[in-house]
């Protein structure tokens, strides 16, 4: 089955009971037993059917198998947000006294989950540029358990070579790599092909698609993913509710048609950014003068729609910006079909220190941008009238 | 105001834009600010307003005044699950080398949490009679930072005294009460009044208690929910979904009638069940043979709610025998419905306890768990007579 096709058919089952073409909404917290016997096997440990929602449901299961598909897994989880997938695949791979590493640009939240959550637990951390494959091999230590990628990273668009760094992290025995395909999506990246042992999603981007909900997704190995499932989902309770797991799947359904559209949007953007005189430099992995357009080239079919703008006038000329579009919305999140734009310093990256922040490239003039499905030539406009009212620049 | 009024009328903002008098379904995953200065008040102060559902919706915003205003609360946190709410409850205060006093009768899910999650991060736990304050006492450390009580307990329904074991947490600095109440529901049983720091429900049961969705609570001080809310509910992702919380309120508009109703029936049901020749033994807060644990509940409890368990007579088989012949009474685990339900706690809600541990507990091989809903009480009794008369011996 081709991509497209994928997108749509896969994990679909028509219900057996009324025929219904899209499945029903599951949304129920507990399912009848048919006897004792069935109650006993219920709660044995394996893949069993459906007993109680908190750690599978129909709905949740069905979006999981189309995303295993998409992301040619064995298996997937489908949780309450991409950090309720992110947290729950870390840590069912770390422990007190264990240690991972990290790229230096992740997501915001991701870097606090990282460094301020799982310290108090006992897991050490070692932060590296991944840019340079070496570098990952040089933080290796005996207790290393996870090396988790981020690739494009949020929100300087940095691309790392998932193969090399997975190579490199499975030259030690029991290190499981994990990447965050969050920017990048199956659309354009399947991190388990290049060696990645896991991938996790923020659902509540492009694959919803359309900003109704939050969702995540962990997609791995069989064993893993139960493991995922009993006891970290089940101990955690990031479970996601029903009519979320069907909104998701509604959205899916234009997943790949909704992808082409944003990445030719978003390569014109781009490069009409570059050319824009109140433009300092512009994040885009389409385009040649990004630092990470030779790795994007060689492991992203296209590039997304995600990009960031270092604007002329300090955060001031950001600000003014962010201000005066019209059609762009000022707001966190991304991969909706509305463009959004944000400040990284004070939005999606505020838990970072400026220092932090400056010293891997986020810095106090940049918008991120998210580029949507309207008219390209809407957006283009929008941005350089909003642009245009920059002073001093 | 009675407690009624304020089930229905608490937290409620009729919808300034339209005037709609059930609050809309604020299903979107982000908030479109005025500008950046906005969006840097946000970053300052998360309860100044939304901007990121992970980290408040509206809609989810509204079930967590409801519930801090009916648990006496300064304020709540909306979770996916119960679980979720337990599991932040208590690791946003504790760390590697931190204790952990819990009951010996709790859900078996926050059991496994408790002895197989969290000692992976370097947590310790005893394991102590809550009902015996004594016992607590005897269990602190001076690395103690949770004690965590289950009342009345899942499944054997036994009262512990809130007051006395507030009395000794506070006797040590820095350590945190925290209270399931999920059996009473805050219409029963308010622990902060007896000076518990912290309640946890799950939502998904007499919350919401139609079997709808999943969800879970913690109230308490504003400070320790602000810690809950960042960096926990943002790191472990487990939010709340907008329609989910819309459905448990829905649900909670009739709490006070159901709950009425629920204790009516059950004390019917457990008297009934008292009296039968295959019945060994009740536990339900309401008997005067409870003992103490009914003394303990006519003091800290309004009613004595709608759980019960029994243990049957023909050990395994007979429950198996009334579990496969109730008509009306369905078996499948949760509780708190408003359709009445039976289960087997060794092999489904405490699956996860070793018999060993379930023996000592009192949770026997006989027993069978009984969530009396909201049917005719005539009703239910025939079904359970009926089934209890199938039992051969």
């Amino acid at each position: 089955m081709k991509f497209n096709t994928k997108v749509i058919h896969e994990g679909q089952g028509v219900d057996p009971v009324t025929l219904a073409h899209v499945s029903p909404i599951y949304q129920t917290s507990t399912y009848i037993l048919p006897d004792y016997a069935a109650a006993v096997e219920a709660n044995k440990p394996g893949d069993p059917g459906f007993h109680y929602s908190r750690t599978k449901h129909p709905s949740e299961y069905e979006l999981s198998c189309k995303l295993a598909a998409l992301e040619l897994t064995e298996a997937a989880v489908s949780c309450a947000s991409g950090l309720g997938a992110i947290s729950l695949a870390s840590m069912n791979l770390l422990s007190s006294g264990d240690h991972f590493i990290f790229g230096d640009v992740v997501y915001g939240c991701t870097h606090t989950l990282f460094t301020k959550v799982l310290p108090k637990f006992g897991v050490e951390h070692t932060i590296v540029d991944m840019k340079d494959p070496e570098a990952v091999r040089q933080a290796l230590r005996p207790n290393t358990k996870m090396v988790y990628i981020e690739t494009p990273s949020n929100p300087t668009l940095k691309c790392v070579d998932i193969r090399a760094i997975a190579d490199i992290a499975h030259s030690q025995e029991g290190i499981t790599v994990v990447t965050d395909n969050t920017f990048a999506t199956p659309f354009n990246t399947n991190p388990a092909e290049l060696g990645s042992d896991v991938v996790v999603h923020s659902l509540t981007k492009y694959l919803c698609g359309h900003g109704t909900v939050v969702a995540g997704v962990v997609c791995g190995t069989k064993e893993f993913v139960q493991s995922c499932r009993a006891p970290y989902l089940q101990t955690l309770g990031s479970t996601i509710d029903p009519f979320a797991a069907w909104l998701v799947m509604q959205g899916l359904k234009t997943f790949a048609v909704r992808m082409e559209r944003h990445c030719e949007n978003a390569m014109k953007v781009a490069e009409f950014l570059e050319g824009h005189p109140k433009v300092e430099r512009v994040y885009y992995p389409g385009l040649a003068s990004h630092p990470s357009h030779e790795i994007a080239k060689k492991q992203m079919r296209s590039f997304g729609a995600m990009m960031s703008a270092d604007i002329k006038g300090g955060m001031e000329g950001a600000a003014t910006l962010m201000d005066n579009v019209r059609i762009f919305g000022l707001a966190t999140s991304l991969g909706t079909v509305d463009s959004l734009i944000q400040h990284s310093p004070v939005m999606s990256h505020a838990g970072m220190t400026p220092e932090a922040r400056h010293a891997v490239e986020i810095y106090d003039n940049q918008v991120r941008i998210s580029v949507g499905l309207e008219d390209v030539e809407d957006l283009i406009e929008d941005l350089d009238q909003a642009l245009s009212l920059i002073r001093h620049a | 105001m009675d407690l009624n009024t304020r089930v229905i009328h608490e937290g409620q903002v009729h919808d300034p834009a339209t005037g709609s008098h059930v609050s809309p379904i604020y299903q979107t995953s982000t908030y479109v600010l005025p500008n950046f200065k906005e969006a840097v008040r946000l970053n300052q102060d998360v309860n100044a307003g939304f901007s990121y559902s992970r980290f408040g919706s509206p809609t989810v915003a509204e079930f967590e005044r409801k519930i801090a205003a009916l648990e006496g609360a300064e304020a709540a946190l909306g979770t996916a699950s119960g679980l979720a709410a337990i599991s932040i409850a208590t690791m946003s205060k504790l760390g590697a080398g931190s204790h952990l006093i819990f009951g010996d009768v709790i859900y078996g899910c926050s059991f496994t949490l408790f002895t197989q999650i969290l000692p992976h991060y370097g947590v310790e736990y005893t394991i102590v009679d809550t009902t015996d304050p004594e016992a607590v006492k005897k269990a602190m450390r001076p690395n103690t930072k949770v004690i965590y009580v289950e009342t009345p307990a899942n499944p054997t329904l036994k009262i512990t005294d809130i007051a006395a074991i507030a009395e000794i947490a506070h006797a040590q600095k820095d350590v945190t009460l925290v209270v399931d109440s999920t059996f009473a529901s805050p219409y029963l049983q308010n622990p902060l009044a007896l000076g518990a720091d912290a309640v946890v429900h799950s939502a998904t049961k007499y919350l919401c208690g139609h079997g709808t969705a999943l969800g879970g609570v913690i109230a308490g001080k504003q400070a320790y929910i602000d810690r809950c809310r960042m960096p926990f509910i943002q790191c472990f992702g487990s939010v709340l979904d907008p329609f989910a919380a819309w459905q448990i309120m829905q649900g909670m508009k009739s709490l006070g009638l159901r709950m009425e109703r629920h204790c009516e029936n059950a004390q019917k049901v457990a008297e009934f069940l008292e009296g039968h020749k295959n019945v060994t033994k009740v536990y339900y807060p309401g008997l005067p043979s409870f003992g103490k644990y009914h003394e303990l509940a006519k003091k800290q409890m309004r009613g004595f709610g709608g759980m019960m368990s029994v243990d049957i007579k023909g050990g395994q088989d007979g429950a198996a025998t009334v579990m496969e012949s109730v008509e009306i009474i369905s078996l499948a685990t949760s509780l708190g419905n408003i359709d009445s339900l039976i289960q087997h706690s060794p092999s489904m809600s405490h699956f996860d306890m070793t018999p060993e541990e379930r023996h000592a507990v009192e949770i026997f091989d006989g027993q069978v768990r009984l969530s009396v809903g909201c049917e005719c009480v005539d009703d239910l009794i025939a079904d359970l007579d009926q089934a209890l008369n199938k039992i051969k011996l």
